[in-house]
């Protein structure tokens, strides 16, 4: 899909990309929500269609309000790229529905900018209401703070919206769907939103 | 303006340099062109004092498609498809400006892939700096790798690889050299000329400013206090232009409207306009009011001059420019008419009708001066290459601790971690395990690349020193199951107007030209960066091998790592007392001194062919080439990151000096030899192949446990826990930085 593009053409789910859209020279994400797509994004995610955002894509979202918070730079002050584990807390989202409770995913990690940060009232009620769908932990799923790659808030690697339909993430699950390049951790995201789609969760896109 | 003898000289051309281009112009040449003269006939983009050398090269060979003399060389890897790549230095700029000028030296790099019609799929850097121990080198170090990173992710090219070497000398010259590798249809390989009467010439891309005006005349001029004034000199790279440029520039590729491209790099619209001409056998005219200006005023001289990043130059066919146009429209790009194609070999430039310069394209290029350098063999030679008295030596355990943690042998991960290496999915091996593998999408197919230099051996014998360059980037390629397959240089030495200096520069060609014949490798292309010295004292001479490896079957790939507890350990090749050069003698005992390790081609070549054979034949589970550091450090590297220890006995080497066995052993830096580890009942298997490669094979031990451990003559000499080790190893460079911030 193009981003000058103003319809999703029928799309049954909606994913935002990793990459610098717009060279991230503002802040990250900071153009790209005004791409001219990003209106039938917003009104997709609104009836309930299912949205993944996937690094610069959750910025995106973020920078769009569809999801709360924001990004800062990372701890280290620095890219980072590496491979990092995630525990899998809800399974209630189209992007999650093929995993179980608790399921950690070796998933690698690149950005500058992924250090979540959202006011404690804010973190609170993401707490409350669940939302909270990945976090940086350990390999055997224990959270610490040494799992924490960039100093996420509450180790915060990914969340959903209230409505559970629109998720975003920090890791990049399509960097992770093969053995020969380190895990296919990542594979079992993208195949509960196949799966959703296919359960009819999905709303077709105008 | 007059041309006075100052003006000439500020220009950087000599005096019979300026009475060659009055004699060729038969007139005083206006100021534009001196000015283009000056950058054209600089050593960056003459080649002047190189030329003759780098003319001796093996440039040739069945899979070459392109070699060198256009962006890049261009070799087939079956599948139809065609692996381009280059390596370039950007040495002066990243002295001035670390960050902007590494930045800027990937984008360069990215140009002259795509320039060819070739998506870029991997980069590699092979980096040198001062001690870290330096505020100023720190700053350096962090500036450029910031700078790398921060060009090649916003690409979304993957840095897989590369090299880093510490030595003072680099302290005020840091190196930075990237290498870039693409893919394209091997018949559909664009190559940067113009040609055919009346075709428009297309300027697109960022606009041009004042930055980077005489960047090439800098990169051909020694450093000295004053060249922090140079700053305005150094370009400001965006690469998020280069990215739409990039994918309007492959897109409009696949029309067939296009004639020729080229990027403006060094020398800017200069160069790309009389070397596309010249390649072509054509002329051409451009008027210079019709280039995009970023700033007010620009004069005819500054806009030839002027290296502004991010720009391309295209050759359209007549009638198609409307489409051509709507594609770069579509990536938001502006694509302007600048001039056309003539007949008469004449670069013409106007501004705004008038003519400001008229050259024929041929003195810029072809007619440029080509020197003859004189060379004289160094006087610190003799000296350097006898080993003084050592004294008693430290503990076997000591030296092991103090090279694992010394920032040329311990681990790069800082660096690494800050580059995006897995983006695109095609990266097999990642930074930090050996050679850089990446698949070849749509195929069976994969690629290893490595970039290697080894500057104490090249400057204690620069013949020697630059044949074990080629033959350790070969060896790397082949332990990953990569068949070496083509090369590229970057030679980065000193002022070659000094005899010694050339002299060096001179036998180490002649070294990558023995050894590229040797092992069948030829050089498809490269760069030469001289001039780098501070103060009057270059940096130790520093060729630098680019060398692209052919893994036939992907799922047949190997690291450094070992595998599994139980597997066995075994040599190949052969250890004899070679401490000359290494990396002990210079963490131990600040030394670069002595001989390097002998080469025998013939032997290297059989070592290629069995360790290329051995993956394949999934004999080889890990494969890790023995460098710096000896057989020690790479033991321990096989073991890290694996969680695995190794337990190892190997025999002293013959004629080792009195009290130095075990550091010889253990230390010495003997070439062609590679460790590897096979399942138990795959050692037969091994031995077999080994000696129908005429390679000696030796079973040293086994893998397993949670130390390293070593014997020699059934003596243990070292036997370390694997995670302290791995501990030191693994902290050792980001311990500069962090010591640095909590002080700071």
């Amino acid at each position: 899909m193009w981003h000058k593009e103003t319809s999703l053409q029928g799309a049954d789910a909606v994913i935002l990309p990793g990459g610098f859209a717009h060279g991230d020279y503002l802040r990250t994400g900071a153009v790209a929500r005004f791409s001219p797509i990003m209106p039938a994004v917003q009104r997709f995610a609104e009836a309930g269609g299912p949205v993944l955002g996937i690094c610069n894509g959750f910025q995106v979202l973020l920078e769009a309000g569809l999801l709360p918070g924001a990004m800062l730079r990372n701890r280290s002050v620095r890219f980072q790229c590496e491979h990092v584990f995630v525990k899998v807390e809800h399974v209630d989202t189209p992007f999650t529905s093929k995993c179980h409770p608790g399921q950690v995913l070796r998933i690698p990690i690149a950005h500058g900018e992924g250090n979540y940060y959202a006011e404690p009232e804010i973190v609170e009620q993401l707490e409350a209401r669940q939302q909270i769908v990945f976090r940086y932990a350990v390999a055997t799923g224990a959270v610490t703070p040494e799992a924490n790659p960039n100093g996420s808030v509450h180790n915060i690697a990914g969340l959903c919206n209230e409505k559970r339909n629109v998720v975003g993430m920090m890791p990049h699950p399509e960097r992770a769907c093969e053995l020969a390049i380190g895990s296919a951790d990542g594979l079992l995201l993208l195949e509960s939103a196949v799966h959703s789609v296919g359960q009819g969760n999905g709303v077709t896109a105008q | 303006m007059t041309i006075t003898d100052e003006v000439v000289q500020q220009h950087g051309l000599a005096p019979d340099e300026y009475q060659r281009i009055l004699e060729m112009l038969g007139r005083d040449p206006t100021l534009s062109e001196l000015g283009i003269f000056s950058v054209m006939w600089s050593e960056h983009c003459s080649y002047k004092s190189s030329r003759i050398h780098l003319k001796t090269l093996p440039t040739t060979g069945p899979r070459v498609l392109q070699g060198p003399g256009e962006n890049a060389g261009a070799v087939d890897i079956g599948d139809g498809l065609a692996a381009v790549f280059k390596i370039e230095s950007h040495n002066h700029p990243s002295f001035i400006e670390p960050y902007q000028g590494a930045a800027t030296g990937v984008g360069g790099i990215i140009r002259d892939i795509f320039t060819m019609g070739a998506r870029p799929i991997a980069l590699l850097n092979s980096l040198r700096f001062g001690s870290l121990d330096e505020p100023l080198v720190r700053r350096n170090f962090a500036g450029v790798v910031a700078g790398i990173a921060g060009y090649g992710n916003s690409m979304g090219i993957p840095t897989v690889g590369g090299e880093i070497g510490f030595d003072e000398s680099y302290t005020g010259n840091p190196l930075v050299n990237v290498f870039c590798l693409g893919i394209a249809r091997a018949d559909e390989i664009i190559k940067g000329v113009a040609s055919g009467i009346g075709n428009a010439v297309y300027y697109v891309g960022a606009k041009t400013g004042r930055d980077g005006i005489h960047g090439a005349t800098m990169a051909s001029a020694e450093f000295d206090e004053k060249s922090a004034e140079k700053r305005p000199a150094v370009q400001v790279g965006d690469p998020f232009m280069e990215k739409l440029l990039l994918e309007a520039c492959l897109e409009v590729m696949k029309t067939d409207a296009l004639i020729g491209i080229q990027d403006m790099g060094a020398a800017g619209l200069t160069c790309s306009t009389c070397e596309m001409a010249a390649r072509g056998g054509a002329g051409i005219e451009i008027d210079v009011s019709l280039v995009p200006q970023r700033e007010a005023g620009m004069t005819p001289y500054e806009i030839l001059l002027s290296e502004s990043q991010e720009r391309m130059l295209l050759v359209v066919k007549q009638g198609r420019e409307g489409e051509i146009e709507r594609i770069f429209e579509k990536w938001d790009l502006h694509a302007v008419r600048i001039g056309e194609v003539t007949t008469d070999g004449l670069m013409r430039v106007k501004n705004q009708g008038e003519v400001v310069a008229e050259i024929r394209t041929e003195c810029l290029t072809d007619g440029a001066p080509l020197y003859h350098r004189p060379m004289t063999q160094p006087s610190y030679l003799a000296e350097a290459q006898r080993l003084p008295s050592l004294g008693v030596p430290k503990s076997a355990t000591e030296a092991f601790r103090r090279l694992l943690s010394s920032p040329g042998i311990a681990s790069k991960r800082w660096v690494y971690r800050q580059y995006d290496h897995m983006v695109r999915t095609n990266t097999l091996v990642l930074p930090g395990m050996g050679a850089g593998v990446v698949r070849v999408k749509g195929t069976r197919r994969a690629l290893a690349l490595s970039v290697d230099g080894n500057s104490r051996f090249v400057h204690l014998d620069p013949f020697a020193g630059a044949q074990l360059a080629v033959a350790e980037a070969a060896r790397n390629v082949a332990c990953a199951g990569g068949q070496p397959i083509a090369g590229t240089n970057c030679l980065n030495f000193g002022n070659p107007e000094r005899s010694e200096i050339m002299w060096q520069f001179a036998r180490a060609v002649e070294g990558i030209g023995v050894a590229c014949r040797a092992l069948d490798i030829p050089i498809t292309g490269g760069n030469v960066s001289l001039y780098n010295e501070t103060d009057g004292k270059a940096i130790l001479p520093t060729p630098v091998l680019g060398v692209v490896g052919l893994i036939e079957d992907a799922t047949k790939v190997t690291s450094r790592r070992f595998r599994s507890e139980g597997d066995s350990i075994m040599l190949l090749g052969e250890a004899w007392d070679e401490l000359g050069g290494s990396a002990y003698l210079k963490v131990m005992h600040g030394l670069v001194r002595g001989v390097p390790p002998r080469l025998d081609l013939p032997r290297e070549a059989a070592l290629l062919r069995l360790l290329v054979k051995g993956v394949s034949d999934g004999v080889i589970r890990s494969a890790h080439d023995c460098a710096e550091g000896g057989l020690a450090v790479t033991l321990a590297e096989c073991c890290f990151d694996t969680g695995l220890g190794a337990e190892v006995a190997v025999p002293s080497v013959e004629t080792a000096l009195s009290g130095f066995e075990d550091v010889s052993a253990l230390f010495g830096e003997s070439v062609s030899r590679v460790v590897v580890s096979v399942a138990a009942n795959q050692v037969a298997e091994m031995q077999r192949l080994a000696a129908e490669s005429g390679v000696p094979a030796t079973t040293v031990g086994r893998v397993g446990g949670d130390r390293i451990r070593v014997a020699v003559d059934g003596r243990g000499v070292l036997d370390e826990p694997l995670a302290a080790a791995e501990r030191l190893w693994s902290c050792a460079i980001g311990n500069h930085f962090e010591s640095q911030r909590a002080t700071g």
